[in-house]
């Protein structure tokens, strides 16, 4: 088969050529943001860093990191590196604790994130030819409106459904013939079921979707693949980057392509910050080399990932990303091996249960334990005991392949989960009291 | 000849059947009969009561989760067998019993039973070619 690129010079390049490109883009970069951004500046200052001290990819761990507490300290654009008038656009992230996050886009920062979403569409098959079924959410979210100006970019006849209303997105499925369909995992999932509900699966033409924005598991993605009838693929990004195409899927399924012309990462300790070579776990951090208006340089995502640069028989030169296995800051460690609440989380919400839930980690006789207490839903209650306990053992076993150990689940009482400011306590980790 | 049965989750810990007990009695809820399922983690209350459109309104108040199915009742007698030859019946006709309970009636000193099955139109059925009565809701009043 013809292996198709949306910018295959780029997407191809020679790793010694790309290396150049990025050293030439950081320096540029460096420059701007060091004359524009007064913050990231003083940061640099207390390091004693000018911009000259920058020559190459090499210096990088050199700079200043940028969390998102800065982000927040910065708000709403102490980060800004050129005029408002220059911008086009924002998005903004839901924090789930403090200030929302607030990204800018000028028309140019616009088309490189529109043309990476377009890469990631054309990486699972896309062309002009094809109906792409836009699900995710529009608006702030970024989700939405990256995949709808990369499948404009590829030149797709673009279905902007935004989430939710799965009546009307069954009905443009069939009645358009979707053939790529981009939203969240659990909402893919979701969809899955009410197409085999309605018993209409015949009417269904999609061959690929795009799934992101929350954590999944290689069974969830088996699952999707046999419920709708395509191949899934994953697709990775965060707002304060650009939104998602950072890094996506190629036919491959075995990792994402992390966009290194525009985005430089790099895998760091958590703990010391020390940067790591490629296979091994840590956190993962961008810096943006081609962006004008948020530029972020150093910042450090909070999720856990291994990078590869491993040659991919795609063509793709550019170095791949695991799925990320969560938050660095929520993240715990059980019996050895490493739990986020995301993936948890991810598991209730495909198992249809709330995300009213809370995780208690304990250790008995010198060997952990971890148990899940998530609140009983009407949807989920039966007066046949045998029904909910079922139910229980599917989630358990939905848990034990997410996360690879045994994690109990107890369902309890509606509005039963201590909430702190509206939100759920999410850990208790009683080894610690 | 349905019974609307209306069953509540109970998690499990001391006080939560006692708690809903004492919130519907406080509404003038009469509790006709009940029984409580348990299992290791959690328990189901079902119960037959006088109203079950009060009886829905205080459980939803109270934020509890709850589900009104369909069961069916059948008055025995103080004769002998009368529970074996439900069960026969039911066995015969391969009718899947997923649970069944029992409350004493004023009337006679006889029993009644509550019992929920998978399909209530056949089990009606069989039961009635059996020659054995289901008893009504007004019936069940007048227990
Ligand atoms: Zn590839």
């Amino acid at each position: 088969m013809e292996k198709n690129y949306y910018q295959k010079e780029l997407e191809t390049m020679e790793r010694e050529q790309l290396l150049a490109l990025q050293n030439e883009r950081l320096v540029a970069q460096v420059k701007h943001v060091y004359e524009h951004v007064p913050y990231y500046r003083r940061l640099m200052e207390e390091k004693g860093l000018v911009p000259a001290d920058i020559a190459s990819v090499d210096d990088l761990h050199k700079l200043p990191f940028l969390t998102k507490d800065d982000l927040r300290e910065a708000y709403p654009d102490g980060l800004l590196a050129v005029p408002k008038g220059d911008c086009v656009r924002i998005q903004s992230t839901s924090g789930t604790t403090g200030r929302r996050v607030i990204s800018y886009y000028t028309q140019h920062d616009v088309d490189l994130w529109d043309e990476c979403c377009a890469r990631a569409i054309i990486a699972v098959g896309g062309t002009n030819e094809d109906v792409v079924q836009v699900s995710y959410g529009y608006g702030l979210f970024t989700g939405g409106p990256g995949l709808n100006g990369g499948s404009h970019k590829v030149g797709s006849l673009t279905l902007p459904m935004s989430s939710g209303n799965t009546d009307r997105q069954l009905q443009f499925m069939t009645d358009l013939g979707a053939t790529i369909l981009c939203c969240t995992p659990s909402y893919a999932a979701y969809l899955g079921e009410s197409i085999a509900d309605r018993g209409i699966k015949d009417q269904i033409k999609l061959k690929a979707g795009i799934f992101g924005a929350e954590a999944w598991s290689e069974e969830m993605r088996r699952d999707i693949e046999k419920a709708l009838g395509i191949k899934a693929y994953d697709i990775y990004g965060l707002t304060e980057i650009s939104g998602p195409g950072v890094s996506f899927e190629c036919e491959e399924q075995a990792g994402m392509h992390i966009n290194e012309d525009h985005f430089i990462p790099e895998i760091i300790d958590p703990e010391t910050g020390e940067v790591l070579p490629y296979g091994e776990k840590g956190e993962l951090v961008f810096t943006c080399i081609t962006k004008e208006a948020f530029p972020l340089l150093r910042y450090r995502t909070r999720d856990i990932t291994i990078l590869t640069d491993e040659p991919c028989s795609c063509g793709r030169t550019h170095v791949r990303m695991k799925r990320p296995m969560g938050r660095s800051d929520d993240m715990l460690i059980v019996k050895g091996v490493n739990v986020f609440p995301s993936q948890i989380e991810a598991v209730l919400l495909n198992e249809g249960l709330s995300a009213n839930y809370q995780i208690v980690v304990d250790r008995v006789n010198n060997s952990d334990t971890i148990d899940v207490m998530v609140e009983m839903t009407p949807e989920l209650f039966s007066d046949v005991a045998g029904s909910i306990t079922a139910k229980e053992k599917s989630i358990v076993n939905a848990l034990k392949s997410m996360l690879g150990i045994y994690a109990g689940v107890h369902l309890v009482e509606p509005r039963s989960i201590v909430r702190s400011e509206g939100k759920a306590v999410r850990v208790i980790d009683k080894r610690k009291i | 000849m349905t019974i609307q049965q209306i069953s509540v989750f109970l998690e499990n810990k001391p006080g939560t059947f006692r708690n809903v007990a004492a919130e519907l009695s406080k509404n003038g809820v009469n509790m006709r009969a009940m029984s409580v399922a348990d299992t290791a983690d959690f328990g189901i209350l079902r119960m037959i009561v006088d109203d079950n459109e009060k009886t829905k309104k205080v459980l939803a108040d109270g934020g509890y989760i709850y589900k009104e199915t369909e069961v069916l009742a059948v008055e025995v007698g103080d004769t002998p067998g009368s529970l074996m030859r439900i069960l026969e019946t039911l066995g015969e006709a391969a009718i899947n019993l997923e649970y069944m309970y029992a409350f004493t009636t004023k009337k006679n000193d006889g029993a009644c039973l509550i019992f929920r099955v998978d399909d209530v139109a056949k089990t009606t059925q069989v039961l009635s070619d059996a020659g054995i009565k289901l008893a009504s809701a007004e019936e069940l009043k007048e227990l």
